[in-house]
């Protein structure tokens, strides 16, 4: 019989622990929170979330000596969804207070220059450039709920899943084998962002080692 | 597009829904988590949940909602009155919403807008401006003073000034209420919001007035607001939040509608 996909929330003090946690649940996964590397083992899969500041948050990584065992996770191919703040860190570095970040994909972090706005907050539309199965049974142009004042420019405009317009466009969703990316919040989403934590859920499900796992 | 939002503001007293005018007649109205999960379904972007709970009152009654609430209704979630330190905002902030609003304490300790922000980001600081009109001067453009406690007291604070001021403190959004108009069904106080618009870059929040669907247009067309929260039209179900979207989308302006989120 099979058992639910495991997904562990990293919980470095940046982020409101209860939706994505209740929004995965929600979708069937067995959820649980990771405040070390200890709270990773075991699991099918990882979520990176986070609002507020990257360097803080990555000194917050470091004392929970979280920095080391999120690179290794990705480097093995292992599931791991970044979100917002979460996404932003999984690139080489960020202008927000200069920080060094997770360095996971090739980029950089940099300011949404030329938004009539700032902070980007509120929903906007989510145009995919490359189908996915991370958007299957969403429409394409559904608005999904944002809150940042920076985004990464990755340097492989082939992962880029999404884009998104505030001022510029920028790619709010990229994809790379099993890592995740996405710059707005899918589990302040409401419909469309459950969509596509169940999408999540289930690629998690369908990945070699899950598979081999669950069954 | 940014989609201009529509936020259903709902006012707690001891954990439960309460409508009532300002402040009087208080009524109980139902479950905070239970009204924000149906107004979510609805269509709502975002729920305020304001906390009208008396000070001696209090002891985590609200943490208990937010925890609720965030559990059931995945939509953003703020929360406000009654917030006066950083810790008291990260215990919000935990139980799972994702702004804080301040009003009265912000006035009284401008810093706390800062140390909030500095500690959780200024896109979780909000800043509500509660301004009142002073009267008219000959010759003189029209001025709004800040008032808090629910307007019962008066500060020498200018809104426009003081809403310039809190963002520079670290507010990455402004909850401005009329509050001449708030609970008159007159509209929205265009003037109002396109002057503080039009000075600061982070989002404004009409608030105070709504009679129907066509003040929320009015709000962002002539206001220039990016979002636009109202209570009593909702909570006596004069109108759905479908129906303010219908007319805001008929005005050409941009709207998240359910119905095309899922295909």
């Amino acid at each position: 019989m099979s058992r639910a996909v495991r997904v562990a929330v990293l919980d470095y003090g940046a982020a409101n622990m209860v939706s994505i946690t209740r929004a995965l649940a929600a979708v069937g996964a067995e959820v649980s929170v990771a405040e070390d590397p200890a709270g990773m083992a075991g699991v099918d899969a990882i979520v990176v979330p986070g609002v507020g500041a990257a360097a803080p948050a990555m000194v917050h990584l470091r004392e929970r000596a979280l920095v080391e065992p999120i690179r290794d996770w990705v480097r093995a191919g292992k599931p791991c969804l970044g979100i917002c703040l979460g996404f932003q860190l999984l690139f080489d570095a960020s202008d927000e207070g200069g920080a060094e970040t997770l360095g996971l994909l090739a980029g950089r972090t940099e300011p949404l220059v030329d938004a009539p706005t700032l902070p980007h907050i509120g929903w906007n539309s989510v145009e995919v450039v490359r189908p996915h199965p991370l958007f299957e049974g969403v429409a394409d142009g559904s608005y999904f709920y944002f809150v940042h004042s920076f985004v990464p420019a990755p340097a492989d405009e082939g992962l880029v899943i999404a884009r998104t317009t505030h001022g510029r466009s920028f790619a709010s969703a990229v994809a790379r084998g099993s890592l995740y990316g996405l710059q707005f919040h899918p589990e302040k989403s409401s419909e469309a962002g459950l969509r596509m934590l169940s999408n999540f859920v289930g690629l998690v499900a369908a990945a070699p080692g899950t598979a081999a796992r669950v069954a | 597009m940014l989609a201009r939002r529509v936020i259903p503001c709902l006012d707690v007293d001891r954990g439960r829904v309460v409508k009532g005018t300002k402040f009087l007649n208080l009524t109980d109205e139902g479950d905070p988590a239970e009204l924000a999960e149906r107004y979510a379904h609805e269509g709502a972007d975002e729920i305020v949940f304001l906390d009208i709970t008396a000070a001696h009152e209090r002891r985590g009654t609200m943490l208990e909602v937010v925890r609720r609430t965030a559990s059931r209704a995945f939509v953003p979630l703020t929360v406000g009155g009654g917030v006066r330190s950083v810790e008291e905002m990260r215990d919000v902030l935990r139980a799972g919403a994702d702004k804080v609003s301040f009003n009265t304490a912000a006035v009284a300790t401008p810093e706390l807008l800062t140390a909030c922000a500095a500690k959780f980001g200024s896109q979780a600081v909000v800043c509500a401006v509660d301004a009142r009109r002073l009267p008219d001067r000959e010759g003189e453009p029209v001025r709004w003073e800040v008032v808090t406690h629910g307007g019962r007291r008066t500060t020498d604070l200018d809104a426009i000034e003081w809403s310039v001021r809190a963002v520079e403190l670290g507010a990455g959004e402004l909850l401005v209420t009329s509050m001449d108009r708030d609970g008159t069904r007159s509209g929205f106080d265009t003037e109002l919001l396109v002057a503080i618009a039009t000075r600061v870059r982070v989002p404004v929040i009409a608030s105070g007035g709504a009679a129907g669907p066509d003040d929320f247009v009015t709000a962002v067309r002539d206001g220039k607001a990016d979002a636009v929260l109202a209570a009593s039209i909702f909570h006596r179900r004069m109108f759905s939040v479908a129906d303010v979207k219908a007319a805001m989308a008929a005005a050409g302006l941009p709207v998240r509608r359910i119905q095309e989120a899922i295909a």
